[in-house]
């Protein structure tokens, strides 16, 4: 069946591949916004165990009214998701289950229940490849009338869930903002964060239900959680986040064809792959929050605080009156060796902090300048400790160490002032102008 | 070999699983990681694809070391995002398990395409669990794995228990916390995918995690709880392979397993929903006695006499009782011996006269202590004496009797009531 579909949409014009691009896009939006809000209250595992325990709602419902018609499918789908939002949840409160236990328990055995029931319907085709990977390939071959366009059916009830989706965040945008990152002031404000959450639960059910013939289950997890996650990454604001986390959602769908069209692959798992691909992406290069820029950060840092440990060094020897100047291998060793310290040591000199006579180091004017500034940071910190921590002597001089690269001019400024114009630290030195 | 039938096979099989399955998800649970198993039984797809697409052969053992490969690769690049970036553990649970899924699907296309179908039946299994294509070998493989896992729980016995109740603990005392984690988790990971060709990716997730919360509900005690997790996974597996009736055998198992878990819930001995809901009614049972005793003395105590007569009337206002539930708190207490009911009047018996007195001390006690102690206005005690008086357990009672010795308010009279330090006022206090 996969390979025919596959082939279809690649013999078939380009069309085809358009609509079904926007099958996927339209639907990995319309999961994606209401994404956003599970991974903000970090629920995103509830989208999971929605999307399973929407099986034996479906076949429940089947059983029952012995009918394909949509509407007892999709009553008895929600159901069984809220029933497992409200299980999930009373489990957790009041048998003190573990919250990830108590959800586990109940989506896995609701699903057990939905493929019993499901071998009890006799005459029913139920491919169960299709429940994970859906149908998307297929999806321009039903079409239904809209106005004069004859659209895709799976486009049609994305749009509409995309729409529902939409109007339910504009219409209670301030409720489910306060509940997603607040729930017990939203409570005490006056809106129920219970009712809301139970709301999300609804949408992200009767999402889950709309999708689920069309893109899987598998697609409806990725699309639930991956692009809200990756926006999570790249954006603070709530707003943004839920536009950027449908932009990725229907890129990742895009993409996501693209690329199985090229692998001759199956669609719906290629779309999970490339918003997986996306937020690997996101990870390694996100501005703020990325692994890379972590990286660069704490280097700098690093840096930064090696440079500082240089010109103190040098400094104290100064101060100490010694005829002997550091070589700058024993400099190097003396901070901890290695290639921080050789460039730490190079950039110094670099910006003309630090001079060479020969094999010696020597703090140039304006090296001096700034290492007096350190100093002075150091030692004020220290006399702080003393007199307001009571700390012991030999306790100060650590924690100054790790505190005076942060201690600007305006903060030096007040803990003088603090302490009462002192001018020499707890050991005697004197504190540097 | 001995030659089995296939319904045994599949039987001892289950078994195998549903025990070693419950052992190893205790401490998935414990460690509050119970959806990890979800993940890696969903992450083992694309690792049992790629295996059987290098080697070509449907050997339980080749698809199960690639399994465990982009399992292990899953759980590795879930601890990094959770660990670097802001990305919380549900989500990057979810990521992982949803990418590493669709790669499976995708590379399980690709497959089926060159090898023109039937060829990879074998791998469907992997994904919904078809304990009727077991082998000889395989139950052999599931044997071995098992005993090799129990052996690992029981030689790190002292190590796991440690890491899987305070990690931060064991890591101050100098144990390898997160290897040792980690150990926690490879173990998981290895009896999940083994269980996979059984019962299928959703269902392997509920083995790990139904014995082991099931038995969670009975015990604090972790060797109790790795027996009981064992058992309960045991018995699931046996019973739900062997009397389906017709229900595929995956299913079976973890519905009988949740049928273990739901009347845990009832019926356990502490966590128990009947167990709380009996406590629950006790010590509703218990605040109202109090409560009538205090009415009762508080009533009688303008005119001391040996054995008060309290109108009904009267009684029934003090506290707006429902009528007909302070009538048979009465006839209950007069069963007791406490009061006698006669027409409208309810008179105290000195018993009663004296258990009333101590009812009414211990909430007085609290009421001063609040005063004196937590500096609270005589008019706002009442309500949080109310909240406490019937919890406080005798030797607190003599300890703050001890403490308040010296209160001018506590003259003491002979059932030793000290006066209430506010005015009392009929109808005031709650139901």
């Amino acid at each position: 069946m996969n390979a025919a579909a596959a082939s279809l949409a690649i013999a078939w014009p380009s069309t085809d591949a358009l609509w079904i691009m926007a099958t996927g896009a339209v639907i990995a939006a319309a999961c994606a916004v209401l994404g956003a809000f599970l991974v903000l209250r970090q629920m995103s595992m509830m989208g999971d165990a929605i999307s399973h325990s929407v099986l034996p709602g479906l076949a429940a419902a089947f059983l029952v009214t012995q009918s394909y018609s949509i509407g007892p499918l999709l009553l008895g789908a929600v159901i069984a998701g809220l029933l497992t939002a409200l299980l999930t949840q009373t489990l957790h409160r009041f048998a003190r289950v573990p919250a990830d236990a108590s959800m586990g328990v109940v989506f896995t055995s609701l699903f057990a229940l939905g493929v019993v029931l499901i071998t009890q319907v006799k005459g029913v085709h139920f491919d169960k490849q299709c429940v994970f990977e859906g149908a998307l390939e297929l999806a321009p071959l039903y079409t239904v009338q809209w106005g004069s366009l004859q659209l895709p059916r799976a486009l049609a009830v994305g749009l509409i869930v995309l729409g529902v989706n939409t109007v339910a965040l504009v219409l209670l945008w301030k409720e489910f903002k306060l509940s997603a990152f607040d729930p017990a002031l939203a409570t005490t404000m006056g809106f129920p964060a219970g009712v809301m959450h139970y709301l999300l639960m609804t949408l992200v059910a009767v999402t889950a239900v709309a999708s689920f013939e069309a893109v899987g289950s598998i697609l409806v997890v990725a699309m639930l959680i991956t692009p809200a996650a990756t926006a999570h990454l790249l954006v603070d604001r709530l707003g943004p986040m839920v536009l950027l986390s449908a932009a990725i959602g229907a890129a990742s769908s895009v993409l996501g064809y693209a690329l199985a069209v090229h692998f001759d692959t199956n669609v719906a798992g290629m779309m999970a792959v490339a918003a997986g691909g996306l937020y690997g992406v996101a990870v390694l290069f996100s501005p703020r929050y990325g692994l890379l820029s972590t990286m660069l950060h704490n280097a700098r840092l690093a840096l930064r605080v090696i440079r500082d440990d240089l010109l103190g060094m040098l400094y104290r020897l100064e101060e100490l009156g010694a005829e002997r100047r550091l070589a700058s291998r024993d400099a190097r060793t003396a901070i901890g060796g290695g290639l921080l310290a050789w460039w730490g040591l190079a950039s110094l000199q670099r910006n003309e902090l630090v001079s060479r006579a020969g094999e010696t180091l020597e703090l140039t004017p304006a090296g001096r300048d700034a290492a007096r500034q350190l100093v002075r940071a150091h030692r004020l910190w220290e006399n702080y400790l003393v007199q307001f921590l009571g700390l012991p002597l030999d306790h100060v001089h650590e924690p100054a160490h790790r505190v005076e690269h942060y201690l600007d001019s305006g903060l030096q400024q007040s803990l003088r002032q603090k302490l009462d114009d002192a001018n020499v630290d707890p050991h005697g030195r004197e504190i540097p102008e | 070999m001995i030659a089995l039938s296939l319904s045994m096979k599949v039987t001892l099989g289950a078994a195998l699983l549903g025990g070693v399955a419950g052992v190893v998800g205790a401490f998935a649970v414990l460690r509050g990681r119970s959806l990890v198993g979800d993940m890696l039984s969903h992450a083992a797809l694309p690792g049992v694809v790629l295996a059987f697409m290098l080697t070509g052969s449907r050997q339980l053992a080749a698809l199960s070391v690639g399994a465990l490969a982009t399992g292990l690769a899953a759980i590795g690049l879930m601890t990094l995002v959770v660990r670097w970036t802001r990305t919380k553990e549900d989500a990057a649970i979810g990521v992982m398990l949803s990418s590493f899924f669709g790669l499976g699907v995708v590379l399980l296309s690709r497959a089926t395409r060159s090898t023109t179908g039937g060829n990879s039946a074998g791998l469907n299994s992997f994904l919904f669990g078809e304990p009727g294509n077991m082998l000889n070998s395989d139950l052999l493989l599931l044997a071995g794995v098992g005993t090799a896992a129990l052996l690992i729980v029981t030689l790190l016995f002292k190590e796991f228990k440690l890491v899987a109740f305070d990690a931060d603990f064991a890591a101050s005392q100098g144990w390898p916390a997160t290897r040792l984690d980690l150990a926690m988790m490879a173990l998981v990971a290895v009896v999940t995918i083994i269980g996979l060709p059984m019962v299928g990716v959703v269902l392997m997730a509920a083995m790990i995690i139904v014995p082991a919360a099931t038995a969670r509900m009975w015990t604090h005690r972790l060797h109790t709880l790795l027996l009981l997790a064992a058992a309960i996974g045991v018995f699931a597996g046996v019973v739900g392979s062997r009397y389906g009736r017709g229900v595929p055998a995956g299913p079976a198992i973890v519905l009988a397993a949740a049928a273990m878990f739901a009347a845990s819930l009832l019926l356990a001995p502490q966590q128990g929903l009947l167990a709380r809901f009996m406590h629950t009614v006790r010590l509703q049972r218990r605040v109202a006695q109090d409560h009538l005793l205090r009415s009762l003395y508080e009533l009688a105590e303008p005119q001391p006499q040996e054995t008060p007569a309290i109108d009904f009337e009267s009684l029934q206002a003090d506290r707006r009782w429902r009528p007909a539930r302070l009538r048979r708190l009465l006839e209950k207490n007069q069963q007791q011996g406490l009061v006698t009911l006669s027409g409208g009047v309810v008179t105290m018996t000195p018993v009663g006269l004296r258990a009333a007195a101590e009812a009414t001390r211990r909430h007085r006690l609290w009421e001063l202590y609040m005063m004196r102690v937590a500096g609270a206005a005589a008019d706002h005690v009442d309500r949080s004496a109310d909240d406490v008086e019937h919890l406080l357990p005798a030797a607190v009672v003599l300890e703050l009797e001890a403490e308040l010795e010296a209160d001018p308010k506590l003259a003491f009279a002979a059932p030793r009531v000290p006066p209430s330090p506010h005015e009392i006022r009929a109808g005031e206090g709650d139901r």
